[in-house]
């Protein structure tokens, strides 16, 4: 299929070509139902195939029946270039240099007529465009490293954007800010906690809930967090900066191994799990809640470490799963398998001779609890001793996507089991934590008066 | 003015009428529809920015709504608003309840039916939505309905989520609750073809009872609102938005046909000494210091909280400033409004202005400022207050107004106000602001969906309005009876039980009113109650004062009463007795004029009687008794 009629198929593309006329064509459409006057617009893909699309005069789009079109009447063409308005981006000797490292995500976006749906635009001075704001906080330099949905981030691309930031934290520059999807932003900031270590500068990652082209988008204001927390904040660690509360009103500071996206479509999506966040951000100042981050240097000494193997998965087990789940892994050549438990770390006993067989064939296996928050402890049961004694590792209080991404670093470096579990077991980014906070675990139960007190009281 | 006058000045008017869907559940999401209070539990802030429009365009009005750079407060009840409106959540599929009522409206008007609907975001910076936008569709185009001897066309129709209610508005926050939020709407758009006001008010009336025929349209304040263009010739086309009821669309229309009127008679004004948009001049400066020791009271107050005043010099002005507008309404009010709208000084006065002196500075602070500011004797000055950065966008504004008068009607959103004047909104959006709903997929609408919708329309009101002409129905009931619930049931009425027209109109119009001012609850009616009723009519059982006697009776016993067993029509015999003990009755007793003994004996019997015989019958008897007395 060609562009000049784009996504149509079918009766509907029959219909356009018999007529000739292709997308972007300025039509009158004569139909059984009466006349259309306005433009022939490209159809999404998954879209039927017995409509053409056209942009009326008053803005709004219908679909025609092709069937019912008797003639199209062509008077021209108008094709639509969807450009944010691109300015330089200015720069100011006085400001530090940021870097924006684009990996796709709704941060800045644009409608894709293939499939109706947005995706990624990205370039300083579209962004400049968009976002003015930018400019009073630092200089801004931009590079699109990948543009790919959230979904389809995989090690190369992590590998690929350890080594970019490497690279721009070797050039000088003060601060990083990632742009990235949502949905598993918190997998690429734990693999680049791992992957990138004592870094000099903030590595802050950023994307949006609501995607740039609605006025209510958060996307502007989280890019100015990121932004002036790459700028001038003093925190010298991966990670993500999403809105706090639903409203417009600052952002928060999550430490890249403790980060989760807990709701599918909230815009104060991002939660730190088992612990508090690491500091609070608005538009106008940078708010610590904690002083045991690691600070800012003026050297370039950062470590980049992207070993990487793939042959990993997490299981997350539900009642009466059977052990062929865990043999087709060992049978498929898995190295590495993070098993989310239920409660304190646990699964039933026809996996026994599965978990067995895992560590003969070298498998190496970690219990991690499915409950989020939380420490595994596999003494508490006796089914948790069984299970250590098959070879299950116990993992903490390290959320399961973590351990999943570390296990794959750790058996990058070695398949020596033992050396594995040594990486997995030294904290390098607060992945796991020697303690739990009694307010690193806070999930309000709204319909109980005081928690409507205190909402009623706080924008949410 | 008359028809002529209107001819003359090229009035031209159209209607987009909203109208909400009496559906269960709001549009987009499930919330319960139609749920309004004023209680919250939560609120959210939220800001707006302009974004692209599909074709790659800013829209004008998003730019400026930007610039106003507001605080938006959502107020949140919990039982009326979910995560959805919060803009928190994706929609959720269309609530096909509200699409079936607009795709029947749709056809009502006669309109083509859209074969795949498009969801679109129209944005509204202003607020009103807090996704920035609302999500609507086109579902007809292209109808029609009769008026006079011409036809008003139906431009389009198109299924909406309602917006927020506004609480409040000052400076640069602005305050909505949201329980009115997404609840189904339809707009009708018609043809700017009414060429008078009172056309305008008439065409809409028409558009109401259409839709309120179908029995599916939601009623009360606020339920059906109002925008109307308005233009005329060399003017503009300015939309008055939020008009609550028909009844004062034409003193509005009027009084914007003279506003553009003499916003064109300025103009030329303007022209003659020589000012264009080419030699148009203005200046600004900061008059702070010179007028600090003013005592009038607005600005003397500004002053000492530490706010900037600057004074624009409109070369050329004086006395435009004093330009009447609309009825006690002023060029400067003009001025004011945008003032007030785009750099948020929303506290009145925010302008005051050397074309009318009266009230405000002295003559010699006026003097100050004009020798600081090197006005000159044929210019206005214009001075404007508040925190340094909205004092430079007020004057950017009022600069930018000033100028707008030299080409004559700017393109603007109005808003309509109480005593039949408007004030500026916003500026006109285009259909720039429209962009696809990249959330949802586009529907199709089946031919046997159509179809199903079809076979449970009423019949067009126009063609009930005819034939009640030709029944001769009394005036009164033949428009109200048009959209009634009980249009099918008057017909059937007519039609199966032959009951007299007239009668069976006056009983389902006039009785339930009037049976309502007693108190009674008429949403007890229905139409089986009301066919029995008229059965024991047609069986002679009772009299036409016996329909209203017998649907009292029914009200009064909240609907438990059954008719199956009622009475035949007395004998005559047992008329006379009941003529004869009254009659003893009444001239037993001491009447001061005895020539009203014979109406009170024809109530007493008509009340005891309960309407089961004819009142003429009834008076006939009377009158018989008292001959033979006589005799």
């Amino acid at each position: 299929m060609s562009d000049t009629y784009k996504g149509y198929k079918g009766e509907a593309l029959d219909t356009l070509k018999n007529f000739d006329a292709p997308v972007w064509s300025d039509v009158e459409i004569v139909a059984e139902n009466g006349n259309y006057k306005g433009i022939i617009l490209p159809r999404s893909e998954n879209a039927d195939s017995l409509h053409v699309v056209i942009k009326l005069k008053s803005g709004y789009n219908i679909g025609v029946a092709a069937s019912s079109i008797k003639a199209i009447n062509t008077f021209g063409h108008k094709e639509a270039h969807y450009k944010i308005p691109e300015k330089e981006f200015p720069y100011d000797p006085k400001k530090p240099n940021v870097k924006l490292l684009g990996t796709g995500g709704t941060i800045a976006s644009r409608l894709d007529y293939r499939t109706g749906a947005v995706i990624p635009a990205f370039s300083p001075g579209e962004l400049y465009g968009s976002v003015p704001e930018l400019a009073d906080i630092c200089n801004l330099d931009t590079e699109k490293l990948y543009g790919v949905f959230s979904e389809n981030m995989a090690p190369e691309q992590w590998i690929g954007t350890a080594e970019a930031i490497g690279r721009e934290i070797k050039k000088g520059v003060q601060g990083i800010v990632i742009g990235h999807g949502t949905d598993t932003m918190h997998h690429t900031a734990a693999i680049l906690s791992f992957m990138v270590q004592n870094s000099p500068v903030p590595i802050v990652m950023v994307g949006s809930q609501r995607s740039s082209d609605r006025p209510s988008s958060d996307a502007a204001l989280n890019l100015m967090h990121s932004v002036k927390t790459a700028a001038e904040s003093d925190i010298a660690e991966t990670m993500v900066c999403m809105f706090g509360p639903t409203s417009d009103a600052y952002g928060l500071l999550h430490r890249g191994t403790r980060v989760r996206k807990m709701h599918s479509s909230y815009r104060s999506t991002f939660r730190t799990i088992g612990d508090i966040p690491i500091a609070k951000v608005s538009r106008t100042e940078i708010t610590p809640l904690r002083q045991d981050y690691k600070r800012r240097r003026s050297d370039t000494d950062v470590i980049i470490n992207t070993a990487f193997d793939e042959r990993v998965s997490i299981v997350y087990y539900y009642p009466n799963m059977k052990a062929d789940i865990i043999d087709s892994l060992i049978d498929n050549g898995y190295k590495g398998i993070v098993i989310a438990g239920t409660g304190l770390g646990h699964v039933n006993k026809p996996l026994y001779p599965a978990l067995k067989r895992a560590r003969e064939k070298g498998v190496a296996v970690y219990m991690t609890v499915q409950t989020l928050w939380g420490y595994v402890q596999m003494y508490v049961y006796d089914t948790g001793r069984d299970m250590m004694d098959l070879g299950v590792v116990p993992m903490a209080n390290m959320l399961p996507e973590v351990a999943y991404v570390k296990l794959g670093w750790a058996l990058g470096q070695t398949h020596d089991l033992e050396e594995v579990r040594k990486i997995m077991y030294t904290p390098i980014a607060g992945e796991i934590t020697e303690r739990e906070p009694s307010n690193g675990y806070l999930i309000f139960q709204g319909g109980l008066p005081e928690v409507e007190e205190f909402i009623s009281k706080y924008r949410k | 003015m008359t028809e002529k006058d209107y001819e003359t000045i090229g009035f031209k008017s159209g209607l987009e009428i909203h109208q909400q869907l009496l559906t269960k559940k709001k549009l987009f999401c499930r919330c319960p529809a139609g749920e309004y209070s004023t209680h919250y539990h939560a609120e959210i802030l939220r800001h707006m920015r302009p974004t692209l429009s599909e074709l790659g365009e800013y829209d004008g009005t998003a730019l400026m709504e930007f610039k106003t750079r507001k605080e938006i407060i959502y107020r949140i009840n919990r039982d009326t608003v979910c995560t959805y409106e919060m803009d928190d959540t994706p929609p959720f599929q269309i609530n096909d309840e509200a699409l079936d009522i607009a795709l029947g409206i749709g056809m009502l008007y006669n309109s083509a039916v859209v074969d795949e609907i498009h969801i679109a975001r129209k944005q509204y910076l202003d607020g009103s939505i807090p996704t920035g936008f609302q999500r609507t569709s086109i579902i007809a185009l292209d109808g029609q309905i009769p008026y006079k001897d011409k036809k008003i066309n139906i431009i389009q129709l198109s299924i909406e989520e309602d917006s927020c209610r506004e609480v409040s508005d000052i400076g640069h926050q602005r305050v909505y609750k949201t329980d009115r939020l997404g609840m189904p709407l339809i707009e009708t758009v018609t043809g700017p073809e009414m060429r008078t006001p009172i056309e305008v008010a008439e065409v809409g009336e028409i558009c109401r009872r259409l839709v309120r025929s179908t029995g599916k349209v939601r009623t009360g304040i606020g339920a059906a609102r109002e925008d109307v263009n308005v233009s005329v010739e060399g003017g503009t086309r300015i939309e008055i938005k939020g008009v609550p009821k028909l009844s004062a669309i034409p003193l509005l229309t009027y009084n914007e046909a003279m506003r553009q009127w003499n916003l064109l008679k300025l103009k030329e004004e303007l022209n003659n000494r020589g000012i264009t948009t080419d030699t148009f001049a203005a200046e600004t400066s900061e008059v702070t210091k010179i007028i600090n020791k003013s005592f009038y009271e607005p600005l003397r107050g500004a002053v000492l909280r530490g706010i900037k005043v600057y004074c624009v010099v409109l070369k050329g002005f004086k006395g435009l400033l004093h330009w009447q507008t609309q009825t006690d309404t002023y060029f400067s009010r003009e001025i004011s409004d945008r003032v007030r709208v785009i750099a948020c000084l929303s506290t009145i006065p925010n302008i005051i202005h050397s074309d009318s002196k009266g009230d405000t500075l002295a003559s010699s602070d006026w003097l100050k400022i004009k020798k600081s500011v090197n006005a000159g004797e044929n210019d206005t000055m214009v001075l404007v207050w508040g925190n340094e950065e909205d004092v430079i966008t007020g004057a950017k504004e009022i600069i930018i107004r000033a100028k707008e008068a030299t080409v004559g009607v700017p393109s603007e959103t109005r808003q309509a106000f109480r005593d039949g004047t408007n004030g500026f909104e916003r500026i006109l959006p285009g259909p720039e602001r429209m962009y696809p709903d990249t959330d949802l997929p586009p529907k199709c609408i089946t031919k046997e969906r159509k179809d199903a919708i079809r076979a449970t329309l009423p019949k067009p009101i126009w063609e009930r309005e005819a034939l009640y002409r030709k029944l001769k129905l009394p005036k009164d009931v033949i428009l109200p009876l048009s959209y009634s619930k009980y249009a099918d049931l008057f017909e059937q009425l007519v039609n199966d039980l032959k009951i007299e027209p007239v009668l069976a109109s006056v009983a389902l119009i006039q009785f339930p009113k009037r049976l309502k001012k007693e108190g009674l609850d008429i949403s007890l009616l229905n139409n089986e109650v009301i066919i029995e009723i008229f059965k024991l009519y047609k069986q002679k059982k009772i009299g036409k004062s016996g329909v209203l006697i017998q649907l009292r009776n029914y009200l009064e016993k909240n609907g438990g009463l059954t008719f199956n067993n009622f009475p035949d029509s007395p004998e005559l015999s047992e008329i006379d007795n009941l003529i004869c003990q009254e009659t003893e009755f009444f001239e037993s007793i001491k009447i001061k004029i005895p020539e009203n003994i014979k109406k009170l004996v024809m109530c007493e019997v008509m009340d005891k009687l309960q309407g089961r015989m004819e009142g003429k019958i009834i008076e006939e008897r009377i009158e018989g008794l008292r001959k033979e007395a006589v005799k």
